[in-house]
């Protein structure tokens, strides 16, 4: 290997790295508020990628129908809840509106413009719209009641909700990849490197992204509402901080983060109705090197896996995922050495 | 002999005699997959189930039984039962390895780790060409059985249902014996932990890892005996999909109940062929699409049934009757040699803590002498509790020395330190609730004891175990608890539960007792009836470290006290002494200015 090459390998590495470092800090996020250990985040980020590649073919995503599935779940569950506690039907009404009102104008607009072929920008801000409030409607539908359960129990539900979200995929997406067009076809050449501007666009938005998280959970109250939910849940609902409100919130973060990996990855690969799974779980090995904790070793272990796999694809390209998940293990040995947990409290 | 032995013995004749009578061969595969299955969550019973941890890398230990059999019996010609030891041989090395890497940290970390090893594992089968790529390997001889070709599914049959049903018995006797009381007090969610059974002398860490490497045995085992069925062997029944659906199968059927993993491999099985039929049919287009039914049963069944479908079969089925204890009959347990009455048994020297900037304990100092009761007061805050986690080994001292019967202890750690002779209680209770009261004080005799998990499996343990559980109801008795022997510690009432606590912290035969605030929280009669207790164990030459809160208590009842007070000695002496001292007063009450 030359230097060349090492610089190619390593823009790679770079570039896949932003997209994990996407995922794994939406996971430090929900694990931190919610401790939901969120593997089906990467479900989120092929949902992204397919519905931009249905809308590209100029059909209606089966997004739509899979939102309304989620929301209509919802709705059943309220009004059972309501008729058990007997609401009065403005509260019922109200709470309803506030489940139903955006998903229905995201699918209302979607089934509009479809047929009018909309610039790609619409189609990726219609992504955004339809895939964002399935965040909330997990939450509400798969976690909210059991709130208080063990990490574990929370981890096996995760695991329930990826078979079930991986199944659903199936039916609403069907099996055949996609890939899609770049948002950007320009190519610059920086010595032997050159840079697609996808490359640029995703190198772009993560950082504008950690960014934005850092200005919401650093300077906004609400950020640090949630923040103050990841340290101690029982005190901050004392200090009238809602932890369902704090737990919907992270989930819907970790949702538009999920869509907007979607898309910039969209380009990058052919996504199926199952790829979000490693995607999520390579995401996964850089939060454990954050201890779960840590939004900037999240960051850096999201590149280190980059890395690795872009290296480990060029010397042993069979094995590059065997390479990336085994190496979990140094991260896993390192860690116990940082913090040999004591879970009594 | 117990109503429920009959079951079980008519339950094994009936599935040994199943491939002798004219049970079509659907039934015959069906049942073959449920026992390989069920042996899988077996071990995700006793991992999940007791202990609190998870593995959703079963599916890839089966993987290494198969794969490993396959290769040496393919490749080399070796025969399938030189490929069942080797393939445990690598299962338990990577067990040991995953679970060393991760049973020191958090519970989810373990989970994580298995979730990746269980992919990489799956691409390394599946791109070796030595392990033929995805397609696999082909052509996997049947098993001899002196002679006897296990090719036939009705001979196979027979070997699978005699290993899981010695499993299940296995993992049942395990649950029911020293290793396994330590087993069942680790779970943090169900009254256990780490600092408990470290007190009683235990390593949580290898009791951790050795239910990890059992349930890697059961997967490994499962596996061979899957590959010498299917006479092939390829990496798709081994990913992770299956690992995951190993643990429904689990918490389906009941993860904290050995029966259980049965009940749940029968009901995932069943219902996945049904399933794999009508779905597709139903959709119109072919597809994996049980899996949506599965990932919504499990959040159902965490949600309304956390402990799965076997406790409500369970309920058809007689009453477990309570084991008959005999306490005068057995032998005792060795004890250890007592300190004469007056020499020194404990000396804290310069005790000093700090957590970053706080000043927790500062130059504390004294010394208890065999046969007193000695107590450690002040007001909130004070550093008592961690002035006795320091001397019970639960935290290390930032400086200062402590002695244990002329030997320094200091840095040695609670299990070491409960070695030497110092048992203890908790202020906040730690007894596991669904243990009974005298399997709970059972835990105590955890040092005095020997017999290992595999005595247990065979129970070659049994007079051993009888004569833990009869000091056990003699401790038990001692505390005047003697009536609720087969009561469910959780059960209890605050009282009796320290007084339990009491009794698990005798029945390790200490030579010092360190109670932390054993009135907190009591009524009055609850609080006189420990009073009693306590003088009673003083007047058979127990010597006591008490912390306490209660004035009235720690005066009625101490020889020597020492009052602390921001984390620094206050004052040393009679309760006579302390009563009359003006600092104390002050520094409880406050002073006039």
């Amino acid at each position: 290997m030359d230097l060349s090459i090492a610089a190619i390998l390593g823009v790679d590495g770079v570039i896949n790295g932003a997209i994990y470092a996407l995922v794994a800090i939406a996971l430090v996020l929900v694990f931190a508020v919610t401790r939901i250990v969120f593997i089906p985040q990467g479900e989120f980020v092929a949902f992204a990628a397919l519905t931009m590649a249905l809308f590209q073919t100029g059909a209606l995503p089966g997004t739509v129908w899979l939102l309304l599935l989620m929301v209509a779940l919802v709705l059943v569950l309220d009004a059972v809840r309501a008729w058990r506690e007997a609401w009065p039907l403005a509260r019922w009404a109200r709470l309803a509106l506030r489940t139903a009102a955006l998903p229905l104008v995201a699918c209302a607009l979607t089934a509009w413009l479809v047929p009018k072929q909309p610039p790609m920008v619409v189609q990726a801000l219609l992504t955004l719209a339809l895939v964002t409030p399935m965040g909330p409607l997990v939450y509400r539908l798969a976690y909210r009641s059991l709130a208080s359960a063990s990490v574990l129990v929370l981890l096996i539900v995760s695991v329930g909700v990826h078979f079930a979200l991986t199944g659903l995929g199936l039916v609403f997406f069907g099996a055949e990849g996609f890939r899609n067009p770049p948002f950007w076809d320009e190519r610059l050449s920086l010595g032997p490197v050159t840079l697609s501007g996808q490359a640029i666009i995703i190198l772009g938005a993560s950082v504008a992204l950690i960014v934005a998280l850092f200005v919401l959970f650093d300077r906004t109250l609400t950020g640090k509402a949630l923040r103050a939910t990841s340290v101690n849940q029982t005190g901050a609902r004392l200090m009238g901080i809602s932890t369902d409100a704090a737990g919907s919130l992270s989930f819907t973060l970790a949702a538009f983060i999920g869509a907007l990996s979607g898309l910039l990855i969209g380009p990058t690969t052919t996504v199926f109705f199952d790829s979000g799974f490693l995607i999520g779980l390579k995401g996964f090995v850089a939060a454990v090197f954050a201890g779960l904790t840590s939004f900037p070793l999240a960051l850096v272990g999201a590149l280190g896996v980059g890395l690795v796999e872009a290296f480990g694809s060029f010397w042993a390209s069979a094995f590059k995922e065997v390479i990336v998940f085994t190496a979990i293990l140094p991260v896993l040995l390192w860690r116990s050495f940082v913090d040999p947990h004591d879970e009594e409290h | 002999m117990d109503i429920r032995r009959y079951g079980l013995l008519a339950f094994t004749v009936i599935m040994v005699a199943v491939p002798f009578l004219p049970v079509p061969d659907y039934w015959i595969t069906k049942l073959n997959y449920v026992g390989l299955f069920g042996l899988v969550a077996l071990g995700l019973v006793l991992l999940t189930g007791i202990g609190g941890l998870t593995s959703f890398g079963q599916a890839a230990f089966a993987g290494l039984g198969a794969y490993a059999s396959a290769y040496l019996s393919v490749k080399l010609g070796l025969s399938p039962w030189l490929g069942l030891l080797a393939g445990l041989a690598v299962t338990v090395a990577v067990a040991l390895v995953l679970g060393w890497v991760t049973l020191r940290m958090s519970g989810h970390y373990l989970p994580l780790a298995t979730i990746c090893w269980s992919l990489a594992l799956f691409y390394t089968m599946g791109n070796l060409d030595a392990l033929g790529k995805y397609d696999g390997l082909l052509g996997v001889p049947a098993i001899q059985f002196f002679g006897i070709s296990l090719q036939e599914e009705r001979r196979i049959y027979l070997l699978i249902w005699l290993v899981a049903i010695a499993a299940a018995i296995a993992i049942t006797r395990l649950l029911d014996s020293r290793p396994g009381r330590i087993m069942r007090a680790l779970d943090v969610h169900r009254g256990g932990g780490k600092t408990m059974p470290e007190a009683m002398g235990a390593s949580t860490f290898r009791h951790k890892l050795l239910m990890f490497v059992i349930a890697a045995i059961l997967a490994s085992v499962s596996g061979w005996l899957f590959a010498h069925m299917q006479r092939s062997v390829n990496p798709s029944p081994f990913g992770i999909k299956f690992g995951i659906e190993y643990l429904f199968m689990a918490v389906l059927g009941g993860v904290g109940h050995v029966w259980g993993a049965f009940t749940g491999a029968a009901l995932v099985k069943l219902a996945e062929d049904q399933l794999q039929t009508w779905l597709p049919a139903l959709l119109g287009t072919s597809g994996s699409y049980e899996i949506i039914v599965f990932g919504v049963v499990l959040v159902l069944v965490l949600k309304f049934a956390p402990n799965g479908l076997w406790p409500s079969i369970e309920r058809l089925l007689p009453a477990r009757r309570p084991r008959a204890t005999a306490a005068a009959a057995t032998e005792p347990l060795p004890a250890r040699d007592k300190p004469a009455t007056g020499s020194v048994l404990l000396e804290v020297k310069d005790a000093r803590r700090t957590f970053g900037g706080l000043v927790a304990v500062n130059g504390v100092g004294f010394t208890l002498r065999a046969g007193e009761i000695f107590g450690l007061i002040g007001p909130n805050g004070a550093g008592k509790s961690t002035t006795f986690n320091l001397v019970s080994g639960v935290l290390p001292l930032t400086s200062g020395e402590v002695w244990l019967r002329g030997e320094r202890v200091d840095g040695k750690g609670a299990r070491e330190i409960a070695r030497r002779g110092l048992s203890r209680t908790f202020q906040h209770v730690k007894l596991v609730p669904d243990m009974t009261v005298l399997e709970n004080v059972a835990l105590g005799t955890y040092l005095r004891t020997g017999s290992g998990t595999l005595a247990a499996m065979l129970r070659t343990d049994r007079a051993e175990e009888a004569r833990a559980l009869a000091e056990a109801e003699r401790q038990l008795r001692r505390v005047g608890l003697g009536e609720h022997l087969h009561e469910l510690a959780g059960n209890l009432a605050l009282g009796p539960q320290r007084l339990v606590e009491i009794a698990r912290a005798l029945a390790s035969d200490p030579a010092l007792l360190l109670l932390d605030e054993p009135a907190a929280g009591l009524r009055h009669r609850e609080k006189q009836a420990l009073a009693e207790v306590l003088r009673q164990l003083k007047a058979e030459g127990l010597s006591l470290l008490l912390v306490e809160h209660d004035m009235d208590f720690v005066m009625n009842l101490t020889d020597r006290i020492l009052v602390m007070e921001f984390g620094t000695p206050l004052l040393e002496g009679t309760p006579a002494e302390i009563q009359a001292s003006e600092k104390v007063r002050a520094a409880y009450l406050g002073t006039e200015h």
